[in-house]
């Protein structure tokens, strides 16, 4: 007998799904691309009227026009989305990469704009990186001292600490500038004094910076001790503690090192990139970093491919914007968020199987056997 | 008589990804009947009542009620069936009154007065015990079960899915609950119980139905079987159901523990003024019912957890108040199998490798983490200990509960310590994997090794353990032969209806006479501890 399926049977089963190949799940994110420029595609054709290809075209070339800066930009990337991985890996959510950076680039400044002519000049680049890496790891650690002995909330904590860091550059960029006008300009335009050597052109050295933490990021996290104790406190705590590990030293331990990464790349900023400080450095790296992050699922190695890839697309799209002669950057933005949308919705289909149900096929059945009946009849 | 049947499922199917959890399940139960559902772990029950329940939806097969198709897609259905499961782990709100919980998610209006008379009028019919109006936070562990099970008679169900009811009750208190279930089925109302315990099948059930790795083996009347046939249907072939307890030359004690008190997280006393030692070549076990200090005592001693007072001496040395690693590093291992079985002791999403490596990743001088070392030992561990895995870097997340165990044990035993704390071993494990691990404990006696044992079925500690240490509310009930003590005995000092220590003063438990320490040193150590107050008089009288 056969019983009547009725409608509460879902159209669907879904199960996990664990012997994904590497290959499969390549070719799945494929499809997630090209399921977002169709998409992009109409959106293109709705919105603003243009030839969906020509859009496709723009996105790329705009992209490769400035190849250094892309290599600059998603260096800088890396090297944020670096900062926050050890944290991460250990669930502790540092959203503060944008303040840490930013205070180290401020005391960095600092070094330069009052100790010029003062000391020689690798003196001064040697303070500042120092003052720089020391700045970082107080504003990442602090909140760290509290999570480890209060069990304070630690997003919220760093959140805060990226305000007050702004409010402090917001701040020194009206004191310390003899117009008043709170905006610093390039400190030393002259004298080039606390500037960082240049490699070839100014981009060389961050790209160096990205490489070498990059490689030391993935050895500490694999093959070390402390990346072994920083991996099981964010599995367990109680298994950490079990074990006898001391967590509130690993927990500061981290931040600390997530501190110095930030400060470093301050001090890049303030010695070789910018040359100033001001509120809108950092932008939203630190935020975007988080995102680069998770895509490589805290894999150092595999975050310059998503660095890469989130630098393009922003880059590409603006030049769309520009191309177009679209007035803001809003249509940029659309299509930025359709492709990760489409990109991070894919990961769905590689953990999940899906497979219709009884009720799918008896309803598709149905339709066959209808449409056939209806052939018959005519 | 002729039977009516209340539900049948035929042919029901279920897979999770590639792993077949049912196979062509045929089951029937019939109204006025109690039908126990035995099966090793992972043999499939949990999903099966899942999908009589609502909670999966089965691929292939159908379920009949009363003799009609159903189609249960969610536990809502299955309320409209009048099918209505009473989980192992109890989802109740904890600040909420007994009536509160049993009408929460029934739409209908609130009239407290009117709930709590018709859960009275239920209680009274079946003989529960039970006060509506007491918070659920206040409540023993079978009197959140009683709520859990009179929320579903509330609901009007006439199928009753009962999971590893026993598994935290007393034997008094099981005794009570059967009385009810009895009741139950004589009121025409049918009782599904998932059970690992056999003598609880003998006793309870009218039919007993087996399944195995997924796959319906039969079913018998439980008049016509016994035990035996019962765990031979069940694993599939003969094993010896008794547990050799190996005679072992004892030394002297390894562990002394006096006087000592400790405090919950809640602040509650959890352990007060016991007394115990472990000789080497012996286990002591632990019995007491959930939530009576064990799990603060396995932390006290493992260093986890801070002692009110008293004493843990380690070969004659107080190991109070330092850090864990050092306890590890003296030779005490403690292993504790919580209910979700990975929340201490494994890092379950990392690697058999590196699980093995946790408590020795630190060795060396270099930076590095020698996997090399963790990957052979693994690779030794998986071929002692038939853990099945499809490689030494599969997370132990994806073994089955039996192989996550053999991991977590087997990797103490490595380390080779002279002190084991063992806290729930078998936790769920079945027969065949519970039997591997009561031979490594042995194996461990015999190599000298001192052994507690917190264990939850009296059978396997009368069998196992040389000597048992009942435990009622943090306090020692007494400590007592295996071999001289019954399961009545001890169910009876569980609940606190007898204490020994009052009632056999004379025998000054838990305290050994030939300690590694002499009396005037632990006079000694006490005054050292608290200034000299009159807590060793206490201990002298």
């Amino acid at each position: 007998m056969k019983i009547e399926r009725t409608k509460n049977e879902p159209l669907f089963h879904i199960s996990k799904n664990e012997n994904m190949t590497r290959w499969k799940a390549l070719l799945v994110r494929v499809g997630g691309v090209f399921a977002a420029l169709v998409i992009i595609g109409v959106m293109s054709v709705i919105l603003i009227k243009q030839n969906p290809f020509k859009i496709y075209a723009t996105l790329v070339t705009g992209a490769f026009i400035d190849v250094w800066t892309l290599l600059k930009d998603t260096a800088v990337l890396l090297i944020f989305g670096l900062a926050v991985i050890p944290a991460f890996k250990m669930k502790f959510w540092n959203m503060g990469a944008n303040g840490q950076v930013l205070i180290g680039c401020l005391v960095a400044i600092a070094c330069m704009k009052f100790l010029t002519d003062k000391l020689p000049d690798w003196l001064i680049i040697v303070l500042m990186i120092i003052t720089s890496i020391l700045a970082g790891i107080i504003w990442a650690v602090i909140p760290a001292i509290f999570k480890a002995f209060f069990g304070t909330n630690e997003t919220l904590f760093t959140l805060m600490m990226n305000y007050i860091a702004l409010g402090l550059v917001a701040y020194f960029s009206f004191a310390w500038d003899p117009r008043g006008s709170g905006n610093l300009g390039i400190v030393n335009l002259m004298t080039h004094h606390g500037w960082f050597p240049n490699i070839g052109n100014k981009y060389v050295l961050v790209i160096i910076v990205a490489v070498i933490i990059d490689i030391f990021m993935f050895v500490y996290m694999k093959y070390t001790k402390h990346g072994f104790e920083v991996s099981l406190v964010g599995e367990s705590v109680n298994t950490a503690k079990y074990v006898g590990i001391n967590v509130k030293k690993v927990i500061i331990r981290t931040l600390i090192l997530s501190g110095a990464i930030c400060g470093i790349m301050g001090a890049i900023f303030a010695g070789s990139l910018e040359h100033t400080v001001n509120t809108s450095i950092c932008g939203s790296k630190g935020f975007t970093a988080i995102l680069v992050a998770w895509l490589a699922n805290f894999d150092p190695l595999v975050m310059v491919f998503t660095s890469f890839f989130v630098v393009f697309l922003n880059t590409g799209a603006i030049n769309v914007s520009t191309v177009f002669q679209l007035k803001s950057t809003d249509y940029a933005n659309i299509v930025i968020g359709i492709i990760f949308f489409c990109i991070i919705g894919c990961e769905f289909f590689i953990r999940y199987k899906i497979k219709p149900s009884q009720r799918m096929h008896d309803i598709l059945a149905g339709i066959k056997k209808k449409s056939h009946k209806g052939k018959e009849g005519k | 008589m002729a039977k009516e049947t209340a539900l049948e499922l035929r042919n029901i199917s279920k897979s999770f990804g590639k792993v077949a959890a049912n196979k062509n399940i045929n089951l029937t139960v019939y109204k006025n009947e109690i039908l126990s559902l035995l099966g090793e772990n992972g043999s499939g029950k949990t999903t099966l009542m899942n999908m009589i329940s609502g909670i999966y939806f089965p691929d292939e097969g159908e379920i009949f009620v009363g003799g009609q198709p159903a189609v249960i897609a969610s536990p809502k259905d299955a309320f409209k069936y009048k099918i209505g499961m009473i989980h192992q782990h109890f989802k109740l709100v904890e600040t909420f009154t007994a009536a509160q919980n049993i009408i929460l998610g029934i739409k209908e209006k609130f009239n407290l007065k009117l709930v709590n008379s018709r859960v009275r009028e239920i209680a009274e019919k079946y003989g529960f015990d039970i006060d509506p109006k007491k918070k659920v936070h206040e409540m023993s562990v079978s009197e959140k079960q009683t709520v859990e099970i009179i929320k579903v008679l509330y609901r009007g169900a006439n199928i009753l899915i009962l999971d590893e009811p026993t598994a935290v009750l007393t034997p008094q208190e099981i005794e009570k609950l059967f009385a009810v279930l009895r009741k139950m089925r004589d009121d025409g109302k049918s009782i599904i119980i998932i059970t690992h315990k056999l003598n609880e099948v003998m006793e309870i059930s009218d039919r007993v139905s087996i399944l195995r790795k997924g796959e319906y083996i039969g079913t018998v009347n439980t008049s016509e079987t016994n035990e035996k046939q019962l765990t031979e249907m069940m694993v599939g072939k003969k094993i010896t159901l008794e547990i050799n307890r190996a005679e072992v030359e004892h030394t002297r004690p390894l562990l002394e523990i006096r006087d000592l008190s400790i405090k919950a997280d809640d602040g509650n006393v959890a352990i007060k003024n016991v007394n115990f030692y472990i000789r080497g070549g012996e286990i002591l076990g632990v019995a007491g019912i959930a939530g009576c200090g064990q799990k603060e005592l396995c932390e006290a001693i493992a260093g986890l957890r801070k002692i009110e007072k008293g004493f843990i001496m380690h070969k004659g040395e107080s190991i109070v108040g330092i850090p864990p690693k050092q306890i590890i590093e003296k030779g005490i291992s403690m292993s504790f199998i919580p209910e979700d079985r990975l929340g201490m002791g494994l890092a379950p999403s990392f690697s058999i490798t590196d699980n093995m490596m946790l408590k020795t990743y630190g060795d060396g001088k270099t930076p590095f983490v020698n996997r090399k070392t963790a990957r052979a030992k693994a690779e030794a561990l998986i071929a002692k200990l038939d853990i099945v895995t499809p490689s030494t870097e599969t997370p132990v997340r994806r073994l089955s509960g039996g192989n996550v165990q053999k991991v977590l044990v087997g990797r103490e035993i490595e380390a080779g310590p002279n002190v084991i704390v063992t806290a729930y071993p078998v936790r769920g494990l079945d027969i065949n994997s519970a039997y591997a691990i009561y031979d490594i404990l042995n194996e461990q006696k015999k190599n000298g090794v001192g052994i507690l044992f917190v264990g939850e079925d009296l059978d396997v500690m009368l069998a196992l353990c040389d000597k048992i240490m009942v435990l009622c509310h943090g306090e020692v009930m007494g400590i007592v032969h295996a071999s001289k003590v019954t399961k009545e005995e001890l169910g009876l000092m569980m609940t606190g209806a007898v204490n020994l220590t009052v009632e056999q003063k004379e025998k000054n438990f838990g305290i050994a006479k030939d300690s590694n320490l002499t009396e005037d040193e632990w006079l000694n150590a006490a005054n050292e501890m608290n200034g000299g107050d009159d807590d060793d008089e206490n201990r002298k009288n």
